[in-house]
């Protein structure tokens, strides 16, 4: 049994891949808390499909991908707050526009490389497998990025997300505070796009997140709950990747998905047999 | 009753106010000051722009003319002096907080950025959470509350934030008697404190008794001034008698005039 379970950690590869999903988790549960309790998770998404042609574009010039996927996140994180303030188009259909826009540019642009499809497919549902030392202090470096940030505007960014109108009768720029946290998403879904893939990042974004908000009604346990969870989800999905020879990133949001809905039918047993009055 | 001086004739000064979104003003015409140390009631119905009104002054809602001066300057610079009290169906209540972690928010613009609360701020928070007698309840999540008690939680709030000027959006609307009662012997108290406290309400009961002076608002101030003085059938007829100012039929806006049959 032991031997089965520290086989595959035996091999480099291995050992980053569980560093840089687990850390990947990490930072998206805590992001996620924000997410799933302001309702972000369209955002999430569409802030995950705009980056695409930005690894596309570090792909074909050689570049780091990563630097393509922020700047490209972050501009339509920028762009997706301007379109909310002004214009007659409402919220989810200009991200709507904008986020299947850029993520055809990206396909169109990686359709020009002859036998594309493998890259395509890694950088669409990830390869954590094939995640380099030099990507996982990268990866560490943004996450510790991201968690700093919480941790200093951690009471600001918990009264925006409570009660945005007071934050901003109290004289907090609230504007500041919600492009300071489209940041964050933007920068947790590029730490996540080797782990579960461009496609995928949304799932890691909530459902860890909305798993531990099943569970507790306070704040920070949440977010602790959430990294939990997306911990958990990665190392069982790493190992279903290596013994069943399955896709990691697919394996690791499902996992995390399963999870969910034990959770939840936990839940409801438990409810069921301890009726409140 | 004794009143701490201050050096400012008003405390609030709101100089021909029109405020809304868009072309159209949602409120317009509003001029008003309140003496510091005052409790003034916001009547009319609902519609009438209550809510606008303190949205306006708060600056959560875009000035359109005028000007509104605390203590004898922009308004906009000293927002951390100002409470406000949100109506009740603005706040989640299932987002995952406890009753204390509510409060607290009241102390971040004392405690700065990058700081944590401190022992005194913990303390202020209990020291609120007793004047709205909700001691059992400071480890709850909100969820779990009546929604006085919330209504209490969020004054509780505001006391934590010790601000100058209180703006209430409808604290006792959707509370019970009792509950009622308490905040306002608690709103009275603040005012024997120096506080200004303003209170938008419907319940014309109680503005009778308990302010200093009532502003009558249908979109437009009907009237401003001691209650004794405005609470006359032809001003309560023009704040209450008819729901729509405005009426939009097609292309025609007709204005539905109180002058009409008068």
């Amino acid at each position: 049994m032991i031997d089965f379970l520290i086989a595959p950690f035996e091999f480099g590869f291995m050992q980053r891949a569980l560093i840089g999903s687990v850390l990947a988790g990490a930072v998206c549960a805590l992001v996620g808390t924000y997410v799933v309790l302001r309702g972000l998770a369209f955002i999430g998404d569409a802030l995950a499909h705009a980056a695409f042609p930005g690894v596309v574009i570090a792909y074909l010039l050689k570049a780091n991908i990563y630097l393509g996927a922020t700047i490209f996140a972050v501009i339509t994180a920028v762009g997706i707050g301007l379109v909310s303030r002004r214009g007659r188009v409402s919220y989810d259909t200009a991200i709507g526009i904008l986020f299947a826009g850029a993520f055809a540019l990206g396909v169109l642009l990686m359709s020009k490389i002859p036998g594309y499809t493998v890259d395509l497919f890694s950088f669409l549902f990830g390869n954590v497998l094939g995640i380099s030392t030099r990507d996982l202090l990268l990866v560490g470096a943004l996450g510790a990025i991201v968690a700093l940030t919480i941790i200093l505007f951690y009471k600001e960014l918990l009264l925006l997300s409570f009660d945005p109108t007071t934050a901003e009768a109290m004289g907090y720029p609230v504007r500041g505070l919600n492009y300071l946290l489209l940041g964050l998403i933007a920068l947790t879904i590029v730490i996540s796009i080797q782990a579960v893939g461009i496609i995928l990042v949304v799932a890691l974004l909530v459902t860890p997140s909305a798993t531990a908000y099943l569970l507790t009604v306070h704040f920070f346990r949440m977010m602790m709950l959430g990294i939990l969870f997306a911990a958990l989800a990665a190392v069982i999905g790493l190992y279903l990747s290596y013994y069943l020879n399955v896709a990691s990133g697919a394996a690791i949001v499902l996992v995390s998905t399963c999870l969910f809905f034990l959770v939840l039918a936990a839940r409801r047993l438990w409810r069921v047999r301890t009726p409140q009055a | 009753m004794v009143k701490r001086k201050t050096p400012w004739k008003y405390c609030l000064e709101v100089r021909d106010l029109s405020a809304g979104y868009g072309e159209r003003a949602a409120i317009e015409g509003i001029r008003f000051a309140i003496q510091p140390g005052h409790m003034i009631g916001v009547i009319g119905p609902n519609g009438a722009g209550k809510s606008t009104l303190f949205k306006a002054i708060l600056g959560l809602i875009p000035r359109q003319h005028g000007e509104i001066l605390l203590h004898e300057a922009p308004v906009l610079s000293q927002r951390a002096l100002m409470g406000y009290l949100p109506q009740l169906e603005d706040i989640n209540r299932d987002f995952p907080v406890l009753v204390k972690d509510v409060v607290m928010m009241g102390r971040y613009p004392r405690v700065g950025w990058f700081r944590r609360p401190g022992p005194g701020d913990k303390q202020a928070v209990h020291q609120a959470l007793e004047r709205v007698d909700l001691l059992p309840q400071t480890g709850a999540q909100i969820g779990q509350l009546s929604g006085g008690q919330l209504q209490r939680v969020l004054l509780a709030r505001v006391l934590a934030q010790d601000p100058h000027l209180l703006l209430l959006d409808e604290p006792v609307s959707g509370v019970d008697a009792a509950s009622q009662h308490a905040i306002f012997a608690l709103l009275e108290e603040l005012r024997e404190n120096g506080k200004t406290v303003v209170v938008a309400t419907h319940d014309l009961n109680c503005v009778v008794e308990r302010f200093d002076q009532v502003l009558c608002l249908n979109r437009r101030m009907i009237a401003y001034g001691p209650p004794g003085e405005v609470f006359r059938q032809d001003i309560l007829d023009r704040t209450y008698g008819h729901h729509l100012m405005i009426v939009q039929v097609g292309e025609r806006r007709v204005v539905v005039a109180d002058e009409h049959g008068r």
